[in-house]
């Protein structure tokens, strides 16, 4: 069976890949593109660790067929630091201590920030229905939510100072 | 597997009917689950996301048009169309996770025939229509004569939906969504309700329709809810009053539900009344706020 080839925006970057028309963008992402930071959980849209941001909106990677790609944007969690500069989110979950084996935390990064880029300032209830599709079997969430809300706040802070600047 | 993605009605239909085994999707949140979980793979997978007619949401002539491959999340943040169908969007805004809001549709959530769809009682009370395209054209039809039964639906070879037509609603009606699940996110229905009500000048309830899901093989019209509440002042909650024992009576009668693991026949019969009674009286008072 021949290949399909593929064009799309990867982290801003444009890339171009083969892949069986089965496959799914999870599978593209880790096994042709190298890009292991996406994981997979259940391969069915329950978990929510393969999330990345298709366009700018939420998906599961594992419930895209890879070759519905062409053209699109994918963020993923590469995409999310600035060089060696972490994310807010990614800082705030470090210092909230929101992971132990973390396996989920790429997809509860993707979901927190598809969350605050449309809503910066998310109730608690917000937030948790915001990853209401992301599985984690070690923290119990608090610590995620609140890492969540801290990192909503520390982007705002940036924003002031920013203007203030 | 082969995939595809034609942009156009024509193109579609031509795949479809010149590969047999063919399967259209839209977010692929039913069709990929299933072959993950060991059912054949289709022949070949025709994506309706790159055709406009699927792709377009708009008010036109008296009439809503959605695409059937319309992500929830389109919906679901639509000003228009959440002022005008409240309950249809509760229904909708109901079916998974964001990340799934961002890739279901409709027309999937139809086509898939669970009879715990959350989006279908409201468009059955709504009296939408699906727009139907295949080999011999296009046709129209009532979404209640879509399912025929579980993960059964109407459809000839060949033909898929193209839109939904819902009808816009006149002064003094509205509608509503309730469904129980043993959770407050991320479940599938144990049973649901949808009610539209129609209130007159004078704010009595002059035409109800209620719709129940998860009840039976498809949802089901509780018939006798109309004679019931016409004529009436529907009052704003749930309570003493007598029409709304009967009303529960009547939701109940209509079900003929199974035995599952989210719920006994017994339990379901009697939460269908529950949710009957306040669909319609949450439908009742959005009805009141648009006199």
């Amino acid at each position: 069976m021949s290949r399909t080839h593929v064009n799309c925006v990867v982290n801003g970057d444009p890339v171009d890949f083969l892949c069986y028309d089965y496959q799914t963008l999870l599978t593209v992402l880790r096994d042709e593109l190298g890009m292991t930071g996406t994981k997979e959980g259940c391969g069915t849209g329950d978990c929510g660790a393969c999330s990345v941001i298709l366009d700018g909106q939420l998906v599961c990677s594992c419930l895209v067929f890879a070759p519905e790609a062409e053209g699109r944007h994918i963020e993923t969690i590469e995409g999310l630091a600035d060089g060696r500069r972490l994310h807010p989110l990614q800082q705030s979950f470090l210092e909230g201590a929101a992971f132990q084996c973390g396996v989920c935390t790429p997809g509860f990064l993707m979901a927190a920030k598809a969350l605050l880029d449309h809503n910066p300032s998310p109730t608690e209830t917000e937030a948790r229905y915001g990853v209401a599709g992301n599985l984690c079997r070690c923290t119990g969430y608090d610590k995620i939510v609140r890492s969540i809300l801290d990192g909503a706040a520390l982007i705002r802070e940036r924003h002031t100072q920013k203007e203030t600047t | 597997m082969k995939y595809r993605a034609p942009i156009s009605v024509e193109e579609s239909v031509a795949l479809l009917t010149s590969y047999p085994g063919a399967q259209v999707f839209a977010g692929a949140t039913d069709l990929i689950p299933q072959i993950q979980g060991g059912r054949p793979e289709p022949s070949i997978a025709v994506d309706l996301k790159r055709i406009p007619e699927t792709c377009l949401l708009e008010s036109r002539n008296g009439n809503w048009r959605v695409g059937a491959a319309v992500p929830a999340a389109r919906l679901t943040a639509h000003p228009g169309l959440r002022a005008a169908f409240p309950g249809l969007i509760e229904g909708t805004g109901l079916i998974g996770s964001d990340q799934i809001q961002g890739r279901a549709t409709l027309g999937g959530n139809l086509c898939n025939a669970s009879p715990a769809a959350d989006s279908v009682p409201a468009l059955v009370a709504l009296d939408a229509e699906a727009v139907i395209v295949g080999p011999a054209g296009e046709r129209s039809i009532p979404v209640s004569d879509v399912v025929t039964g579980p993960g059964a639906t109407s459809l000839e070879q060949a033909e898929f939906i193209t839109q939904i037509h819902i009808p816009t609603p006149v002064r003094g009606t509205s509608d509503a969504y309730q469904r129980f699940i043993p959770r407050t996110e991320m479940d599938i229905a144990v049973v649901g309700a949808a009610a539209r009500i129609r209130l007159d000048d004078q704010g009595r309830c002059q035409q109800a329709t209620l719709i129940l899901g998860a009840v039976a093989p498809t949802v089901v019209q509780v018939e006798t809810a109309s004679e019931l509440l016409r004529g009436r002042e529907i009052p704003e909650r749930p309570g003493g009053d007598p029409l709304w024992k009967e009303l529960g009576e009547a939701a109940t009668a209509a079900c003929n539900p199974i035995d599952d693991k989210r719920g006994t026949v017994e339990f379901r019969r009697r939460v269908a009344a529950v949710l009957a009674c306040r669909t319609v009286a949450t439908a009742a008072r959005r009805a009141k706020e648009t006199l």
